[in-house]
C-alpha cells in the first residue's frame, strides 16, 4: 500500500529528470507553432523536458534557477530567434539552436502544424543531440 | 523568523531535501518555521515546474535540485 502511494507520487511529480530542456518559440505562424509541436513531440518520446520559455523571459527566478544547471535546446520558428534573445536576455545559452525556417520550411501566417514539416524539425533536433557532447 | 519551504509531491528527491533542511537548521542553529507544500496545484501556482524546490522567506532558492546540507546552511547565513 505505502509503495503504491509512494509510485503514485512519483508518477505525478515535477521531479527533476534529465538534464535538457526544450524551449520553443511558439510564435503566432505556423513555424512558430511547429516548434512548439515539435518540442511537445519530443518531450512525450522523452528526450528532454518541455519548459516554459515565457517564464525564462518574464526572468523567474523559479524558472532560471532550473535553467542554469541544464543544457538548453531552442526551437525557433524564423530566423528572429526570439527564443535564443530571450535566453540571451537572462544570461542563458543555448547547447542546441534550430530554427524551423532553416529546415526550407516557410513561414507563414497560417496556424496550422503540417505533420511532416514538424517531423523534420523532429528530426532535426534528434540529430544535433546525437552530436552534442 | 524565517520560513523556509520545501516544495515537492513527496517523492524520493522532496523527501531527501526536507531531510537536508531540518539537519541544516539544527546544525545552523537558526529559528526558522520549516513548512512542507506538497499540494502539486500549489506548487505550479507558485510558478515552479521542477521539483524540489526550496524556498527561504518567499524567495527562490533552488529549484530542480535537492541542495546539500553544508549548502543549505550557507544559504541560511545570507
Amino acid at each position: 500500500m505505502l509503495e503504491e502511494e509512494n509510485e503514485r507520487k512519483e508518477e505525478e511529480c515535477l521531479c527533476a529528470s534529465g538534464d535538457l530542456l526544450l524551449l520553443a518559440c511558439a510564435g503566432g505562424s505556423n513555424v512558430g507553432q511547429i516548434s512548439n509541436q515539435a518540442a511537445v513531440e519530443l518531450a512525450r518520446e522523452g528526450r528532454g523536458r518541455l519548459f516554459c520559455l515565457a517564464g525564462i523571459g518574464a526572468h523567474l527566478e523559479t524558472m532560471i534557477l532550473p535553467a542554469k544547471e541544464r543544457n538548453l535546446v531552442t526551437i525557433d520558428g524564423c530566423p528572429v530567434q526570439c527564443a535564443k534573445k530571450i535566453l540571451d536576455h537572462a544570461g542563458l545559452e543555448s547547447a542546441l539552436s534550430v530554427v524551423v525556417t532553416g529546415l526550407g520550411i516557410e513561414k507563414s501566417p497560417s496556424l496550422d502544424v503540417d505533420a511532416s514539416d514538424c517531423a523534420k524539425v523532429v528530426k532535426k533536433i534528434k540529430e544535433g543531440l546525437r552530436v552534442q557532447p | 523568523m524565517m520560513k523556509i519551504e520545501v516544495l515537492g509531491t513527496g517523492c524520493s528527491k522532496c523527501k531527501s531535501l526536507a531531510k537536508n533542511v531540518e539537519k541544516a537548521v539544527a546544525e545552523a542553529g537558526v529559528e526558522a518555521e520549516i513548512v512542507k507544500v506538497e499540494s502539486l496545484q500549489e506548487i505550479m501556482n507558485r510558478g515552479v515546474m521542477m521539483t524540489p524546490a526550496l524556498f527561504i522567506d518567499g524567495e527562490a532558492v533552488a529549484v530542480g535540485r535537492a541542495p546539500s546540507v553544508a549548502e543549505i546552511k550557507g544559504m541560511l547565513k545570507r
